[in-house]
């Protein structure tokens, strides 16, 4: 590695929570809402500044599905998949998207910006399909409804 | 019968509180025994010997921890409790507190529900501001604050001991018990741990006590209880309603036609068929966790059970064999025979044994659990198969 001084966010949030490994997911989620996703490097700088093994660090990162170890799209989008919304349709709003956004399911765009992927039931089993766009929840969805909306998050990232 | 002790106001904040520092802490924790309350999360162990439990236990500190991590396919039920009645279930853990001596309390919040943590923590807020949360609370020498933290997507923290393990910095991977949370909780403290819903109903048991809380439900599910339906029928929703209701009555509240299966108590539950319209869902009955999907004859049950398996083997945390290789056994056979393959009775033999296997021996909830769907429908809907 060829620089050896320590991330500032690593340092700012690790020392907001007193580098208490009690706050090891807080801080976790608080670096992948600053950075989109963990490289190695931040990964590293976390286990340094508090004082615990990499190994560990890593290991609780990848427990957590919402917890990005991967280059991940600025807007990540997540498609229940549990039997209420498959039944609603899950499927023809996974197709709808992966038109839209021409990426395969799991996959981000090239211009990094949105990541589509599935994820397991979001509790809005009485209004599917639903899904989430980072931590914003859209029920009662349908492919016209969320081509849309994927089109709205574009023109604000153009304006 | 739907009832709304839940999901309406029942007494004013002060007074209610006011009622509850007018009993010893011990009388509480003997009030909540007398009233049957038992865990709204699906396990049903009795809440007054949870607190009983912790209330006893020696330890410097002492937690209240709010689940607030409801996962389980078709559950929603917690979601509507978090947004329409945030004021109960603060009432209840304060309470808790003062009955079991803690003055810290967390919510442990699904970040599939982040949408509405800034709401809660105003909503915490307020309460602060109005003096009934944090330092001397209504003049009274006791002090109770409540803290947000956020799971990020993995369903297995939902069980009770993974939950601490996240919320203590690690893998949510479950302990072995014993020693149980009310002994070694979070951070080696002795922990309260209740479900939102089991909170939430805790103020009207202040209110009206224990006999008036007995009147409705059965001998041995004291109560009334939220369920989420969801699935084929005309008015999916949240609903409450007498603990031992029948599996019928939901479905003509609904307005369900031509139904097929009914899942009662998530994935892991039960899948009831016809013939079992007319049995009640209660502890001693159908597994009361809350969850109701409905399913109409247009369904094919390998279909709604593949996902089923695909959702626990991807959730399995992987940290004890039966539950890791097990759902991924059931599940490589699920998805053979939605695939029109069909397995010989030596296969189904073997499979069966193993759902047996994992019942017996896996560590945790998740996968004691993770077979059921693949029994019931097997023996409820082998047409299908």
């Amino acid at each position: 590695m060829k620089t050896f001084e320590i991330d500032r966010d690593v340092m700012e949030i690790a020392g907001r929570y007193q580098k208490a490994k009690e706050y090891l997911l807080p801080i976790l989620q608080e670096l992948v809402g600053k950075k989109g996703y963990l490289t190695e490097k931040i990964i590293r700088d976390v286990a340094k500044e508090m004082n615990i093994s990499p190994n560990e660090v890593y290991g609780v990162a990848t427990f957590y599905s919402f917890i990005k170890t991967k280059p991940t799209g600025k807007y990540v989008i997540r498609i229940c998949q549990t039997i209420g919304c498959d039944l609603a349709g899950k499927d023809e709003l996974i197709k709808a998207l992966e038109k839209e956004l021409r990426v395969k399911c799991s996959g981000t765009t090239d211009d990094m910006m949105f990541t589509l992927e599935k994820t397991n039931c979001i509790g809005m089993c009485d209004q599917g399909p639903a899904m989430l766009i980072n931590d914003e929840v859209y029920a009662r969805m349908d492919s016209k409804k969320a081509v849309e909306l994927v089109k709205e998050y574009k023109a604000k990232e153009n304006s | 019968m739907q009832r709304s002790r839940l999901l309406s106001p029942i007494c004013e904040y002060t007074e209610l509180l006011n009622r509850a520092f007018s009993y010893q802490p011990q009388a509480i924790v003997e009030l909540i025994k007398d009233s049957g309350l038992r865990g709204r999360g699906g396990a049903g162990f009795p809440t007054g010997l949870k607190w009983d439990f912790t209330a006893k236990a020696e330890g410097k500190k002492k937690y209240v921890i709010c689940n607030a991590d409801e996962g389980e396919p078709g559950t929603f039920k917690d979601r509507v409790l978090l947004l329409e009645s945030t004021d109960k279930l603060i009432q209840g853990m304060t309470i808790a507190g003062y009955a079991v001596g803690s003055n810290y309390g967390i919510i442990y919040l699904r970040a599939e529900y982040k949408w509405m943590l800034n709401d809660l923590m105003n909503k915490t807020d307020e309460m602060k501001n109005r003096g009934y949360l944090g330092k001397n609370i209504l003049g009274k020498d006791f002090d109770f604050d409540i803290e947000f933290r956020l799971n990020a997507g993995a369903y297995v923290c939902g069980e009770e001991t993974a939950l601490i393990e996240s919320l203590e910095g690690k893998r949510g991977e479950a302990r072995n018990k014993p020693p149980y949370p009310a002994q070694e909780g979070y951070l080696g403290y002795p922990t309260v741990i209740n479900n939102v819903e089991t909170f939430c109903n805790v103020p009207y048991i202040i209110c009206h006590g224990a006999e008036e809380f007995k009147k409705f439900g059965t001998d041995k599910s004291c109560g009334t209880k939220l369920f989420s339906i969801s699935g084929d029928c005309e008015a999916p929703g949240v609903y409450e309603l007498d603990l031992g209701s029948k599996v019928q009555d939901m479905l003509d509240l609904v307005g369900s036609r031509n139904t097929k299966a009914v899942q009662i108590g998530g994935a892991g539950g039960a899948t009831a068929s016809e013939k079992d319209f007319d049995k009640p869902i209660c502890y001693e009955g159908y597994p009361p966790g809350g969850s109701i999907m409905i399913f109409n004859k247009s369904r094919n049950m390998v279909h709604v059970l593949r996902n089923f398996m695909e959702f626990f083997e991807e959730e399995s945390c992987g940290q004890c064999t039966p539950c890791r290789e097990g759902t991924k056994r059931l599940t490589d056979a699920v998805i053979r025979i939605d695939r029109g393959e069909k397995l010989n009775d030596e296969e189904m033999k073997t499979l069966l044994e193993l759902a047996e296997v994992m019942k017996i021996t896996s560590k945790c909830g998740l996968g004691q659990t993770a077979a059921n769907p693949f029994v019931y429908i097997y023996e409820n809907f082998r047409e299908d198969f």
